[in-house]
């Protein structure tokens, strides 16, 4: 068994799992799971293979589908014994690879926890099974004019476990808040087959806020089997204004001037000229295709409050030089204003064979610098990139174009992608906002944090998995890694080994 | 790195090495918070001052030692707030004692706690090593959210050296209003109200007056108030009852007898009333009850653990046991595991928050 002082445990080196034995933990595993619930064909893994990150694939040597907790304790038990890493697995809509599987590891699926076990209106709380759908919550609390806040854009598929695991947010999380803010109480099991109560249906729990470190952990703590989350009233009216602006840095100044006039939009989203433009030609939401940024802006609350918003929104817009103001007149419009925003990755991918996601956070106030730096590594990397941003809270989506048929176009996606995210370190920001780190952005963990933080999370994660048998490899970059992406980045941007897999 | 940094760390590395109990502590004002504080005092009071504040961002950066006071005024001077209203407890609050308590008051229930509002800070933990966790933007997914588990870890973790919050704008209008009516009631009308779109930012309910705070824009908070009735408080009577229950001195909790012990229950906001002897003040719209009471302890724990809550001894309590509700096996286990791994030679105000911890 790992100790306290064993480097793997440290994150000093990548544990080897190549001595785990598949007949072994098959056999194991049909021990405690009923038939249908273990799969090992590479046929019945092929759906498993990667999640929304589709440019990484990696095929499991199991999928386990538990229905019940039991069944979740009896694998994971199964799976500390033999010291075989477990990945947690939801919808696998996450854009960062954090449910990749592991060669030698066991994917735990809890596509079967789909039940929501209970609704209560008047305490405004639903306890749900983690492979609850995002939007089914909200679903089903409708009817009591209730509904859960967090909506990233996946919500239709995204599960509720994977919104834990990632701590996701959407376009409302200026004014509602993340995953963290919305959810009370986390059900969990350890790998040592513990169960965990973590959170409470109060408002707090006594002794350290281990649930604000469950929330985005990315499936590397414990596995999550039963979440409380908080309801919140509907609001009766919702108005979105749309206002075009002929310079992206005035844009940018609009959206400080109305938080400075002490304005939450429910929404605050911006988009750049190309991204307009590519969305146009797919949904037709009649953006302004002269404006080098357009901004929307959302109002929600009863009908006096959103009108007297509006009008202190439309001044400000006004004063901050918007060339076109546009106010939804009806639900119809409203649904009109945002079909465009929502359509940016749908779009990208109609105008580009691939696309590559980013989601750096930086301060508002540096969004020009970014915008002018991406403009000049469009050149840099010979590849074109489109720009939407949640402007309320500082989170950019730059959508970077390209063709993984063409030879080292992928390769070249993903420098400009971490150019863009370094420098969102370099600007105060992070590297992701809302997609989490998985193993898209590990390498860039090195930027963001020094090695005695890093070692710090390996620690952290050693109070709740202390074989580190959870998600191993994702989320925290080894020093190791952080070493060798060390070097890569001294030898000028020119990657050694080309031909080798990177992750 | 400061020369103030830099003794701090050379003193931790020397008390980690020889074992000496650390009492780190701002101004003092909860030193009656949690379990009989122990060790050299480690005052936090040198390192002070604002380091960043950008209204505009809604994020303030400031040292520990910075009077909270100061900090309240200075957000005010552009018209925001620290949304989560925490209570001072005394004069001399600090940020970093502040943050470190992880006490949030009346406007909890509806803005959200002082962690919802923690975006980044920088700690020295038990090593000597300084780290820096989260950030100063509002959404951030790197790396687990540690700012966020030190808040409220009554600086048993590392010292707080700087601190990032979240701001928000001043509502543009409030009003309280006053209702009489009992306990259940209360509860009951609180979560009704609760689940509708009502710009409600604060309640209190003792001796059958139920008193309910509206905050937001001008037309929300006058149809709002409309459509609940009640009787209109005057805007300075209001602000001292709110006040009053944010740093208890309203006179449910000046008015405690001797051998009483001040409680203090976190429910869900709609769990029934509690029925323990003693008194009840009723806030967070339901879901915090607080209750001055000679009953034993164990009885308290056991009726608000049956009710889905957990219970503090908050003042004038046997501190030498335990204050805060005790945990289950597996999670204290992790509790304890998350401590050593910050502070690996329990210096840290060893012992304040559970017995070990």
């Amino acid at each position: 068994m790992n100790s306290a002082t064993d480097p793997v445990v440290l994150g000093e080196q990548e544990a080897d799992f190549s001595a785990v034995d598949k007949a072994r933990v098959v056999e194991a595993l049909a021990r405690v799971l009923p038939a249908g619930a273990l799969m090992y064909d590479a046929e019945e893994l092929r759906p498993y293979e990667c999640d929304g990150l589709s440019a990484y694939r990696q095929m499991p040597m199991v999928v386990a589908l538990p229905t019940t907790e039991e069944q979740v304790v009896a694998v994971l038990k199964v799976c500390s014994e033999m010291g075989v890493p477990v990945v947690a697995r939801g919808a696998g809509t996450g854009l960062s690879g954090g449910a990749l599987p592991h060669a030698f590891g066991v994917v735990l699926s809890l596509a079967r926890f789909n039940r929501i076990l209970h609704l209560d209106p008047h305490a405004r709380t639903a306890v749900v099974q983690p492979g609850v759908r995002n939007l089914a919550i909200s679903e089903a609390a409708s009817p009591h004019g209730l509904y859960y806040a967090p909506d990233p854009s996946s919500q239709i598929a995204c599960t509720i476990g994977g919104n834990v695991a990632e701590n996701s947010g959407g376009v409302h999380c200026l004014k509602y808040g993340l995953t963290v803010h919305n959810v009370l109480r986390v059900r969990g099991v350890t790998i040592d087959g513990e169960i965990v109560e973590i959170g409470n249906h109060g408002l707090d729990a006594p002794g350290y806020d281990l649930l604000a470190l469950v929330i985005g952990s990315e499936g590397m703590l414990e596995v999550v089997t039963e979440v409380t989350v908080k309801l919140t009233p509907k609001p009766q009216l919702a108005q979105c204004v749309l206002a075009a602006f002929d310079d992206v840095i005035k844009a940018g100044e609009a959206v400080a001037e109305i938080i400075a006039a002490g304005i939450i939009p429910a929404g605050l989203e911006m988009m750049d000229q190309p991204a307009t433009a590519a969305v146009e030609q797919f949904v037709r939401a009649g953006y302004p295709l002269d404006a080098k940024a357009i901004l929307l802006c959302e109002s929600d609350g009863t009908p006096e409050e959103v009108a007297e918003e509006i009008e202190r929104v439309r001044a400000v817009l006004e004063r901050s030089g918007a060339t076109e103001i546009r106010v939804s007149r009806d639900e119809a419009e409203r649904m009109k204003f945002w079909a465009g925003r929502k359509a940016a990755f749908p779009a990208a991918g109609r105008i580009s064979p691939d696309y590559y996601c980013m989601d750096g956070t930086i301060p508002r106030k540096r969004l020009g610098e970014m915008l002018t730096a991406i403009q000049e590594m469009e050149g840099k990397h010979g590849l074109r990139c489109i720009n939407v941003f949640h402007a309320g809270d500082g989170n950019l989506h730059p959508l970077i174009l390209f063709d993984a048929n063409q030879e080292g176009e992928l390769e070249r996606a993903e420098a400009f992608g971490a150019d863009i995210l370094e420098l969102s370190v370099a600007l105060g920001g992070t590297i992701t906002g809302e997609h989490g780190v998985g193993i898209e952005k590990i390498n860039q963990m090195c930027s963001q944090f020094t090695r005695p933080e890093l070692t710090m999370f390996f620690r952290v994660k050693g109070a709740f998995d202390p074989r580190a048998l959870l998600n191993p490899g994702k989320a925290i970059p080894t020093l190791n890694r952080c070493a060798e992406y060390g070097r890569m980045r001294v030898s000028n941007g020119h990657v050694p080994y080309p031909d080798i897999p990177r992750f | 790195m400061s020369d103030l940094t830099e003794q701090w760390r050379e003193r931790v590395c020397a008390a980690a090495a020889a074992g000496t109990a650390l009492q780190v502590r701002g101004g003092g004002t909860k030193d009656f918070y949690g379990r009989t504080p122990v060790g050299e005092v480690f005052d936090t009071r040198g390192h002070a001052g604002v380091v960043s504040y950008e209204p505009t961002e809604l994020v303030v950066t400031v040292r520990a030692g910075t009077p909270l006071a100061e900090l309240e005024a200075l957000v005010a001077g552009s018209g925001q707030m620290l949304a989560f209203e925490p209570p001072h407890f005394g004069a001399g609050a600090t940020v970093g004692g502040c943050v470190a308590a992880g006490l949030s008051g009346p406007r909890r229930a509806t803005a959200g706690a002082l962690r919802d509002f923690v975006l980044g800070v920088r700690v020295l933990d038990g090593r000597g090593e300084v780290l820096s966790f989260g950030g100063q933007v509002m959404k951030n997914v790197a790396g687990y959210d540690v700012s966020r588990a030190i808040a409220g870890s009554l600086g048993t973790l590392g010292v707080i050296l700087d601190v990032s919050l979240k701001v928000l704008p001043r509502p543009v209008a409030e009003t309280t209003l006053r209702f009489a009516i009992g306990e259940k009631e209360a509860i009951d009308r609180l979560n009704d109200w609760g689940g509708q779109p009502l710009p409600v930012s604060a309640s209190v309910w003792a001796d059958g007056v139920l008193q309910l705070r509206l905050s937001g824009a001008e037309a929300a908070v006058r149809a709002a108030e409309r459509k609940l009735g009640g009787e209109v408080l005057a805007d300075e009577a209001a602000d001292a009852l709110w006040q009053g229950v944010r740093e208890q001195t309203d006179g449910f909790f000046a008015d405690a007898a001797p051998g009483e012990v001040l409680w203090r229950l976190s429910l869900p906001s709609s769990a029934a009333p509690v029925k323990l002897p003693g008194k009840q003040l009723i806030e967070w719209g339901g879901a915090l009850r607080w209750l001055r009471s000679d009953a034993p302890a164990a009885a308290i724990r056991e009726r608000v653990a049956a009710l889905g809550g957990h219970a503090t001894a908050f003042r004038g309590a046997d501190r030498a046991g335990e204050v805060f509700q005790p945990l289950p096996a597996p999670v204290m286990a992790i509790q304890r595991r998350l401590k050593q791994a910050f502070d690996p030679a329990g210096i840290f105000n060893p012992g304040r928050l559970y017995d070990g911890i």
